[in-house]
């Protein structure tokens, strides 16, 4: 066989089946694809000898007849998810050393399914970031670049780590968080497709916690039905997170079949943003098409308040980030700075002012001030208020569509600095995820066209809670009707 | 009891008391994680990787704690809250390891309620209570196990805790005694926390401030975490003066934060309010609201045994015992028990109604039994003589096999040696003589040996009848029966 890398989920799944691979095979291919793709920084952790036992164990699996969509499919496993006895640093230096006595839920639901893991991928630290420039171990780079040029691109953020891994073809399949758009717009600067689904699908146990009301674990993969296979085997309600709710995960690959005709598309008026890139609101209105061309009716909608949607994530998010991050405090793990003849106060601050980047220290003061007295009613009260009235806007608008389509992201990936410097500017990018977060309803990123540098862009597209089925269905024709055959030159092998 | 006041120098003041009660759930394990609970174990023996706050941890509300919580709620009359929220309560310290505690501040379980204390002679005051909320504790840090660092012992980590706050209704030392007293009563009968203050699973935080007669309130100190319930009128009465003679010194009261020392019997100064934390409280969103509906409440409230308060009122009623003795019983569920078991043997043994031995069975119980038991320094579940023991005893005074005075003699050896009253009765042949015969014959005796005396009495000195009863049950050895002694004494001594 060529090269294994390149198959699909459910191509390789099938090729299982009928016995013509072998877990093994698989998974030898993919831990020399890591190896060999050391340049884009996507691993920040090598899990090789794992690798190939439980690719053993899958295939004994598949034998016995036990095979499961995710049997024997190396994946990469963002940092933020507790790995048992291997690295799960969120990506920060205060973290340093830390090796969990557990596994996360999501994780587990893998290994339970008989995946393979090939190692700890690289992200913003604790998931702060859209560029992925913030992570202690260095940035990850874009598998991507643009035509005849040897610059790189940043690979969005925060999942960095698992598109790079994905589009750089060094594993299958990659898990990812979502927090305002982690998921969707690192997948749309990579040509991967990405979907978060809706909150509470997935258990936080175990999730290295960033904005515990707003954080989802999803997934990123090659195409849609390799989403619909991996999404699957990660969900499901888990007595151990409060947050995640009892109800039956669908087939979500059973929901793919092609026939969107019917069904009613919104398409929200406050998306087209002033200074929006042309060829982005081109490649929505070809999106437009291909949904009317499929049998769809258009449906113009309102989302009145989506103009304050990255304001009150910027208030909501960091307000829970400066209490979920309290605990790094240098008592029981991870990074412990003392001061010769100092107290406990002054381990408090020399830890974590060694062990917390800019960024996340930016946020840790935005989220300390919007918490305090005094500022709790203008700040965290309102933006709780504002949250809802988001909420109400995307209810309203399911009421009227099955589906919303809009951009994923208002640029094509940039250059590393261009806008690390600039909080403000980096924040944007998240302006057409952030809603969805907030909303907690399920949302994807399809790869559906390339710029005029030949990078890639997304279309993102969003369904009501637990409403997946359909966002994996008008995903399935979007990718079918926009073609996206375009792959990145190999520069990294 | 007159009312409470501090005299100053410049004229009276009222002392105005809150009380913010820390009380240790009793449940199967911590509030949020299933970590066990139980005190005296090695440090860091009994934590969850939640109590220890790691990386990705997740709380998950214990039901029974909820329980609990309304339990309590019902048994102090108070409204019940079927929404009620958990937030978190931001600030750093070491035994803290999420950063945060884990609180209930705007939305609690448990609203408002009374608690009515007992003050002695019949006397009583109600007292509010302002909320009921659940909460997480902390861990402990140990600052002498090593010269220069602190050690951690997270095993209280995540214990559950229900703070009840009073309204500040107490206005003396007595009456913040008798409020705690009489919560740990309530809190032991439903079992929603054992009080025992000693080990910490009931701590108060004192509230004290001052003022002349019909003054507003004055500024308030908070005495933090007292662990007996005499420090607490100890730390009151300290600290109450202190204010006055601060006040009267032209000064003024700073709102603060105190601690009290045992050793020295004075408060001192904790943190000023300018030091004071700003909590960030805020909804934790790793946790839903707590919703529960009616059927929950009626089952917490089904669960409720009789409360002191209705025990009290039906040994009253009911069994016909004196007040006193109703309110030395009720305020320990085990001396209620050890009483009510008691009633029933003896019904049972005697066949009379309860009513009609009620009042002399809790007179032995408050008196003989309690009396003995607390110089032996023992506890009424310690007690060498059993309910069942104590009803023997008692159906043999009932039906006069011995007297009273005899049963006296009886109930030492039983608490010395834990026999049965019966078996004793009979070794030293203690029972009571009802035999007419043999008493005339021994009072005719008794007679003929004090002639002055009965000459004296025929003169007209009645009370010289008590002498020859003495004499008969002196040479009888106790064991003449009393009332038969003085039917048959006053005619002979009459001639």
């Amino acid at each position: 066989m060529s090269d294994l890398t390149k198959l699909s989920i459910a191509e390789a799944r099938d090729l299982l089946k009928k016995g013509e691979l072998s877990a093994r095979e698989l998974a030898e291919a993919h831990v020399a694809a890591v190896h060999a793709a050391e340049s884009l920084n996507a691993y920040i952790a090598k899990t090789p000898e794992m690798a190939l036992e439980m690719a053993d164990k899958a295939d004994a699996r598949i034998k016995a007849g036990g095979q499961k969509g995710m049997t024997g499919i190396p994946v990469g496993i963002k940092d933020l998810f507790a790995t048992k006895g291997v690295h799960t640093q969120a990506c920060s230096h205060i973290l340093d050393g830390f090796k969990p006595e557990y596994e996360s839920t999501v994780s587990q639901k893998l290994w339970d399914d008989g995946a393979v893991m090939l190692g700890k991928l690289n992200m913003d630290e604790f998931a702060m970031g859209s560029s992925n420039e913030t992570s202690y171990y260095g940035p990850v780079k874009n598998p991507w670049r643009a035509k005849g040029s040897n610059n790189d691109f940043v690979p969005g953020g925060s999942s960095g780590g698992s598109v790079a891994s994905v589009a750089g073809y060094c594993a299958m399949g990659a898990t990812a968080s979502d927090t305002g758009g982690s998921i969707r717009q690192p997948a749309a600067f990579t040509g991967t497709f990405g979907i978060k689904p809706t909150y509470g699908r997935c258990s936080r146990y175990g999730m290295v916690a960033f904005a515990s009301s707003l954080d989802q674990a999803g997934t990123i993969t090659r195409d849609v039905r390799d989403g619909a296979i991996m999404l699957e085997s990660i969900s499901g309600f888990d007595t151990k997170d409060s947050t995640s709710v009892d109800i039956p995960v669908p087939n979500f690959e059973a929901a793919l079949t092609g026939d969107i005709r019917g069904m009613k598309i919104g398409i929200p008026k406050e998306y087209h943003l002033d200074g929006m890139p042309a060829e982005i609101e081109a490649l929505w209105q070809q999106g437009i098409e291909w949904m009317k061309a499929a049998g769809a009716e258009i449906v113009n909608i309102s989302l009145p308040h989506t103009k304050y949607a990255l304001p009150t994530y910027y208030i909501v998010a960091p307000a829970e980030a400066s209490s979920n991050l309290a605990r790094y405090d240098g008592v029981r793990y991870g990074l412990r700075e003392l001061v010769e003849g100092g107290g406990l106060a002054d381990m408090y601050e020399a830890t974590r002012a060694a062990g917390f980047g800019d960024e996340v220290k930016r946020r840790i003061m935005i989220g300390t001030y919007v918490l305090s007295a005094g500022y709790y009613d203008a700040y965290y009260l309102k933006a709780q208020k504002v949250r809802q009235l988001i909420s109400n806007d995307f209810k309203e608008a399911f009421g009227k569509v099955d589906a919303i389509l809009t951009p994923t992201a208002p640029s094509a990936a940039f250059a590393f600095g261009e806008k690390s410097d600039d909080p403000i500017a980096m924040y944007l990018n998240d302006v057409f995820t952030v809603p969805a977060s907030l909303a907690g309803i399920p949302g994807s990123s399809v790869p559906a066209g390339l710029d005029a540098n030949g990078l890639p862009l997304g279309l993102q597209i969003l369904g009501k809670a637990w409403d997946e089925e359909t966002v994996f269905k008008v995903s399935g024709v979007l990718e079918e009707a926009a073609a996206f055959k375009a792959k990145p030159e190999e520069w990294w092998r | 009891m007159s009312k409470f006041l501090i005299q100053g120098a410049t004229g009276d003041f009222e002392v105005v008391i809150g009380l913010e009660v820390h009380a240790q759930v009793i449940s199967n394990a911590k509030l949020f994680s299933g970590a066990a609970t139980e005190f005296g174990a090695e440090p860091n023996a009994q934590v969850s990787l939640v109590d220890a706050a790691m990386p990705g941890m997740l709380p998950t509300i214990n039901a029974e704690c909820i329980r609990q919580a309304v339990r309590t709620g019902l048994a102090l009359g108070a409204e019940i809250n079927k929404f009620s929220v958990f937030d978190r309560k931001n600030y750093f310290y070491a035994d803290l390891p999420q950063g945060y505690q884990i609180s209930q501040f705007k939305h609690p379980i448990v609203g408002e309620g009374t608690i009515t204390l007992d003050l002695g002679d019949g006397r009583s005051k109600d007292v509010g209570i302002e909320r009921i909320h659940l909460e997480q504790d902390a861990g402990k840090s140990m600052h002498d196990q090593h010269p220069q660092y602190t050690y951690v012992d997270l095993n209280r980590s995540g214990v559950a805790l229900m703070e009840i706050v009073s309204k500040p209704d107490m206005t003396s030392p007595e009456e913040a005694g008798a409020y705690l007293t009489k919560l740990r009563t309530i809190l032991r009968y439903i079992g929603s926390c054992d009080g025992n203050m000693e080990q910490g699973s009931m701590r108060a935080d004192v509230n004290v401030s001052v003022r002349r007669a019909g003054e507003p309130l004055g500024t308030r100190c908070e005495i933090k975490n007292v662990n007996s319930i005499r420090f607490v009128r100890q730390a009151i009465e300290y600290e109450a003066q202190r204010q006055v003679d601060i006040i009267e010194a032209g000064g003024k009261i700073d709102q603060e934060t105190r601690l009290f020392d045992p050793g020295k019997g004075e408060t001192r100064s904790m943190r000023s309010k300018e030091e004071a934390h700003d909590y960030r409280y805020f909804p934790d969103p790793d946790l839903l609201p707590i919703e529960f509906d009616e059927a929950f409440i009626d089952a917490a409230r089904d669960s409720l045994p009789e409360l002191p308060d209705e025990k009290k009122a039906r040994f009253i009623e009911d069994l016909g015992l004196p007040d006193y003795n109703a309110s030395v019983l009720v305020a320990e569920k085990e001396s209620c028990d050890y009483f009510e078991d008691l009633i029933a043997a003896l019904v049972k043994k005697t066949g009379k109604d309860a009513k009609a031995v009620g009042a002399k069975a809790s007179n032995w119980v408050t008196g003989d039994l309690f009396g003995a038991l607390n110089k032996a320094g023992k506890s009424v579940t310690e007690s060498p003589v059993s309910a069942e023991q104590g009803a023997d005893l008692l159906a043999l005074i009932e039906d006069g096999t011995i007297s009273g005075r005899i049963a006296k003699d009886v109930f030492e050896i039983m608490f010395d040696t834990s026999k049965d009253a019966g078996v004793i009765v009979e070794e030293k042949g203690l029972r009571q003589v009802s035999d007419t015969g043999e008493i005339e014959q021994i009072i005719d005796e008794v007679i003929a040996a004090n002639p002055a005396q009965l000459e004296q009495y025929r003169a007209g000195k009645d009370k010289l009848i008590g002498f020859f009863v003495g004499q008969v049950m002196k040479a009888t050895g106790g064991k003449a029966n009393p009332g038969m002694v003085n039917k048959l004494l006053k005619p002979k001594l009459d001639g």
